[in-house]
């Protein structure tokens, strides 16, 4: 048990050297437990954890930590997205406790959306800290046994530690030494923003892996596939750093009536293949938002599956 | 300085509906050298609220002074022999004018007659951008002389966040990414080893956090 | 509004709204009387509370008449003003009195005919919107 940090499926499957695949899925905006249940559905048995967003894009929906204890009953590995858009040191410490209490083991650390193009735009944010001092401060609760404060935690949380990385936000030069902090801020795991642009990325990764990074945390590239066209031109425009090349969407629009999103799978498993091969690369992170019962068609062509048991 | 804006009028008509003597006062500090609560500004607010009334077919007085500072209780004493003659008072000084009338003048209704924005300074002629949130405990050395908590939308010490781009901020077009600007400034001047080092959380305690706050200086208390 | 005449004041600039006022009059071209010409140095001069100052006391209608925007005499002078007079628009429309009481009007030195017209047009236009008093 001590080999491992959390014990977590993620971090067996990691540490055994598997590629690992991680899925994605979105509480519901509402208490909507079924629905849950039936997207999440789709992604057991075809990944080793899923992520559990944390009112993402700052949208209310069901709290992450509760969404995840549902995954946890459904026989699913959640990880925990916790952002610090919401709650300051003592909401953050204490909801870290309560998820390790109920069995939580992977936590995704972020800084969160700015709310201002949320649903709720009026709302105060708090920031009390960073995302890099989140993973520093799981880091601390889990390895030195205390709180923020040094005082002694009574059974500390043993969570593994995940963080974001944007290979393509400007600006692009420090966004490797950016990772590298993370990792030493205590992230055992890393999942990158969605990748589009390979050019751009396989530079990044070269870098990485220069800098010996990839021999410091296991880094898991993030895959999004394309449903549309629209879809790729509202990425391209309206998500900030994100990095969409004309060239794909060409790609996507010369498939044709009908088969785009056939198309924007194609790209994907054929991104995966790349990140197979890709030195540096630990796995993928698959986002395929709202469209989890594509999932198993993706993770078979991929040729992910099956995933190992360990 | 403190940058303040004017109220929209309509705002400040609703709030002196029923009151037929005001007194607007303006203040010479900040507010004056960001044209919104000097003499002039008390001028145009007091010919405004007179046309107003004219158009209502209303009566209405109004006084107009102008003090020194309204953050100094020796110049908010320069119209005690006066503001008894008013219904009430209109401070176009920023949020600590209004409330040290206020407090010195319990019996007068004060309202404030500008929204104090924040703590900044003119980037050029009508336009002011925020540099300083009071934090209590400066560190812009460590950010090239770059506050991140006034300027960076989610305050981080740690950054620049994913959704910088383009040198802007993700909120908006509009909003510069200080990050951005912090680390290419670090970059050129050959200190990227400082920027990689991890900053800590902060200690809240000497910001708005910590409670309200005052400070005494041994020295000059009398 | 006496009469149903409207009481306009134009603040014109010395250097083109002025010498076009005497060439109207060498002319034997007439302004109208409810007009009273307030001269000025220049329109860059007017501030906010100039303009809102004749309505407080009781004028149904204000205008700047100044240079051409890219002649003007002391060059930013005529832009200013229109800055201004945007401000009291706005001022006016939170009062819910027309902004349209107030207006800017560019001309050069020699049209004097033009500066009378405009004091016709100022007035026909107030003259359409009545008092500002109900
Ligand atoms: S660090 Fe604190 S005191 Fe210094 S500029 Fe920023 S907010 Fe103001
Ligand atoms: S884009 Fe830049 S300024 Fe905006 S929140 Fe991110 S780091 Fe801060």
């Amino acid at each position: 048990m001590s080999e491992y940090k959390s014990g977590s499926n993620l971090e067996k499957v990691l540490k055994a050297g598997h590629f690992a695949f991680t899925g994605e899925c979105g509480p519901p905006q509402g208490a909507n437990v079924e629905h849950l249940v039936e997207k999440a559905g789709h992604l057991k048995g075809y990944v080793d954890a899923v992520n559990v967003t944390d009112n993402q894009t700052a949208v209310v929906r069901m709290s992450s930590w509760a969404a995840s204890l549902i995954l946890l009953e459904q026989g699913l590995e959640p990880n925990f997205q916790m952002v610090c858009r919401d709650r300051n040191r003592l909401a953050i410490q204490s909801d870290i406790l309560g998820v390790y209490s109920h069995g939580i083991r992977n936590m995704l650390c972020l800084s969160g959306d700015h709310q201002k193009f949320g649903n709720h735009p009026d709302a105060k944010n708090v920031f009390d800290i960073d995302s890099m001092q989140l993973i520093h401060t799981v880091k601390t609760m889990r390895d030195e046994g205390t709180f923020l404060n040094g005082q002694k935690i009574d059974v500390p949380p043993k969570l593994f530690i995940g963080a974001a990385s944007n290979p393509f936000a400007e600006p692009f030069d420090f966004r490797v030494y950016r990772l590298a902090k993370k990792i030493a801020a205590g992230a055992d795991f890393i999942q990158t923003q969605c990748i589009y642009n390979m050019d751009r990325f396989r530079e990044f990764m070269k870098r990485a892996v220069d800098m010996g990074l990839h021999e410091k945390c296991y880094i898991l590239a993030g895959v999004t596939p394309m449903k549309s066209v629209g879809m790729a031109r509202y990425m391209a425009k309206q998500v900030p750093g994100m990095d969409v090349p004309d060239t794909l969407i060409k790609r996507l629009r010369s498939a044709g009536k009908g088969k785009i999103a056939a198309e924007g799978i194609q790209f994907a498993v054929e991104q995966i293949e790349e990140f197979k091969e890709m030195e540096g690369i630990a796995g993928v992170h698959l986002m395929a938002i709202e469209w989890e019962h594509r999932v198993p068609e993706i993770a078979e062509m991929a040729g992910v599956l099956p995933r190992p048991k360990v | 300085m403190i940058v303040a804006e004017p109220k929209p009028i309509k705002e400040i008509l609703e709030m002196v509906r029923d009151l037929k003597k005001i007194l607007i006062v303006g203040c010479k500090g900040c507010v004056t050298v960001c044209n919104v609560g000097g003499s002039k500004e008390v001028a145009i607010l007091a010919s405004t609220l007179r046309i107003a009334a004219k158009k209502n077919g209303k009566e209405i007085e109004i006084g107009e002074e102008t003090l020194e500072r309204q953050c100094d209780p020796e110049y908010i004493e320069e119209i005690k022999d006066i503001i008894n003659d008013y219904d009430a008072v209109i401070s176009i000084a920023c949020g600590v004018g209004p409330q040290f009338l206020s407090e010195r003048y319990p019996a007068t209704r004060v309202f404030p007659g500008v929204n104090t924005r924040f703590m900044g300074g003119a980037i050029e002629h009508g336009i002011w951008s925020e540099r300083c949130a009071g934090c209590g405990t400066c560190v812009v050395h460590y950010f090239g002389g770059l506050c991140p908590i006034a300027r960076c939308s989610k305050s981080l010490l740690n950054g620049p966040c994913g959704g910088s781009n383009n040198g802007k901020c993700e909120i908006s077009g509009d909003v510069d990414c200080i990050w951005d600007i912090i680390v290419r400034k670090m970059m050129e001047q050959g200190r990227l080893d400082e920027l990689l080092e991890f900053k800590p959380p902060k200690s809240w305690m000497t910001a708005r956090d910590g409670g309200p706050r005052t400070m005494t200086r041994e020295e000059l208390v009398k | 509004m006496t009469d149903n005449t409207p009481q306009i004041v134009a603040f014109c600039c010395s250097n083109c709204a002025s010498a076009a006022a005497n060439v109207a009059e060498g002319m034997k071209m007439t302004m109208p009387g409810n007009v009273k010409i307030i001269q000025v140095p220049c329109t860059g001069r007017i501030e906010v509370l100039h303009l809102l100052k004749p309505f407080e006391e009781g004028a149904d209608g204000v205008y700047v008449a100044g240079c051409q925007e890219d002649s003007c005499q002391y060059v930013t002078g005529i832009t200013k003003a229109a800055k201004r007079v945007a401000h009291v628009k706005k001022i006016l429309e939170e009062l819910e009195i027309e902004p349209d009481r107030i207006e800017v009007f560019n001309l050069s030195a020699g049209k004097g005919q033009e500066f009378v017209e405009m004091a016709h047009e100022m007035t026909g236009k107030i003259k359409g919107l009545g008092p500002v008093l109900p």
